[in-house]
């Protein structure tokens, strides 16, 4: 059955800056599927497990982090920490027999590079894949 | 401070499947310490519950509340002013919560959200150890400060046995010795012979074996 997913992106600041330049409207020319609904947020290590599982509330069939490279981040441990709550909410998703792969982190380069555009395309191919989330 | 960690989701969700309305009340005592039963970690259970009842066809309201201590009798009568507001309570706190609403609050089925899990401290972020047993009849002046009824596998009271290795127990060569860091710490203090006083046949009537234990203190009853 196809369907168009609603997928919510929480992206850092500092990585999704230029990906949001001109509304976003060099990020549409490169193909960035339009069922992505970016949110900017100063440091993705500010994001809370309920953040995340309020936009699984709110109607999301997936969700993903994006946020500094690991070894990079402008602030130090922020992408590290949002990568152990993403871990804690596939595990809670696991535990509701929901597929845990509806919710992912990505550590990425500063600025509107490839993998930006490449990773919003996995995550909407995947969760075409998956269907309709459950809640 | 009492350790506890959340029960797999199945089993809460089990628990009030049949529930309109849900308090998720949380405890600001020891089990927000250890992350496990606090306000945040209560927001987030609510949220789980929310979603594990909808993806069942179901839909619950949920209520978050939070108490100071769920361990003491003026704390427990603010649940009077979420009345009405719930069929059932989750508590997140340990077990000691759980039965202080059963015993005050006859009228309120309450579940618990946490297995309590021992007596514990934190020395690394995000880790907790047992380190007490609440036997009721502390020995640590003897062994260094080091409680072998609670960190030895065996809780030998003449240790260490046989299992001893490198200062490793043989249970798991993640866990320590607790006999062998006795050893070590009473050496350091040069009272090493400590070790060699063999300690009789231990009472265990303190430690609940005796039945359900209680405390009075007459001078604070008035």
């Amino acid at each position: 059955m196809s369907f168009d997913p609603a997928i919510t992106l929480f992206s850092c600041h500092y990585t999704s800056q230029q990906s949001c330049a001109e509304e976003g409207k060099e990020l549409q020319q490169l193909g960035f599927p339009s069922t992505i609904n970016l949110v900017r947020v100063p440091c993705t290590g500010k994001l809370q497990v309920t953040t995340l599982l309020q936009a699984f509330e709110d109607g999301a069939d997936g969700v993903y982090v994006v946020g500094c490279p690991e070894d990079g981040c402008h602030n130090v441990k922020g992408s590290a920490r949002a990568a152990k709550r993403v871990a804690a909410v596939r595990a809670a998703l696991e535990e509701l027999g929901v597929e845990g792969e509806r919710v992912e982190m990505y550590h990425l380069p500063r600025g509107l590079h490839p993998e930006f555009v490449e990773k919003g395309k996995e995550m909407d191919s995947r969760i075409r894949d998956l269907g309709p989330s459950p809640f | 401070m009492i350790v506890a960690e959340r029960k797999p989701m199945a089993e809460i969700i089990g628990m009030v499947k049949d529930c309109k309305k849900v308090l998720v009340l949380a405890c600001r005592g020891c089990v927000t310490v250890c992350s496990a039963g606090g306000e945040r970690e209560a927001e987030i259970l609510a949220s789980l519950i929310r979603l594990g009842m909808k993806k069942d066809g179901k839909k619950v309201e949920i209520t978050i509340g939070s108490l100071v201590r769920q361990c003491d009798r003026e704390y427990i009568d603010e649940i009077d002013q979420w009345k009405g507001q719930y069929d059932a309570v989750v508590s997140t706190a340990c077990g000691v919560g759980v039965n202080f609403i059963s015993n005050l609050r006859k009228d309120t089925m309450v579940y618990p959200a946490l297995n309590t899990t021992f007596f514990g401290g934190s020395a690394e972020q995000g880790e907790w150890t047992e380190q007490c047993a609440g036997c009721g009849n502390c020995i640590l002046h003897l062994t260094g400060g080091l409680c072998p009824v609670a960190r030895c596998a065996k809780s030998l009271m003449n240790g260490p046995c046989g299992g001893s290795v490198e200062g490793k127990c043989e249970i798991n060569k993640d866990v320590e010795c607790v006999w062998q860091s006795i050893h070590d710490r009473l050496g350091s203090f040069d009272r090493a012979a400590q070790m060699e006083v063999i300690t009789p046949i231990r009472d265990w009537s303190t430690a609940g074996h005796g039945g359900p234990r209680k405390t009075v203190r007459d001078d604070l009853t008035v």
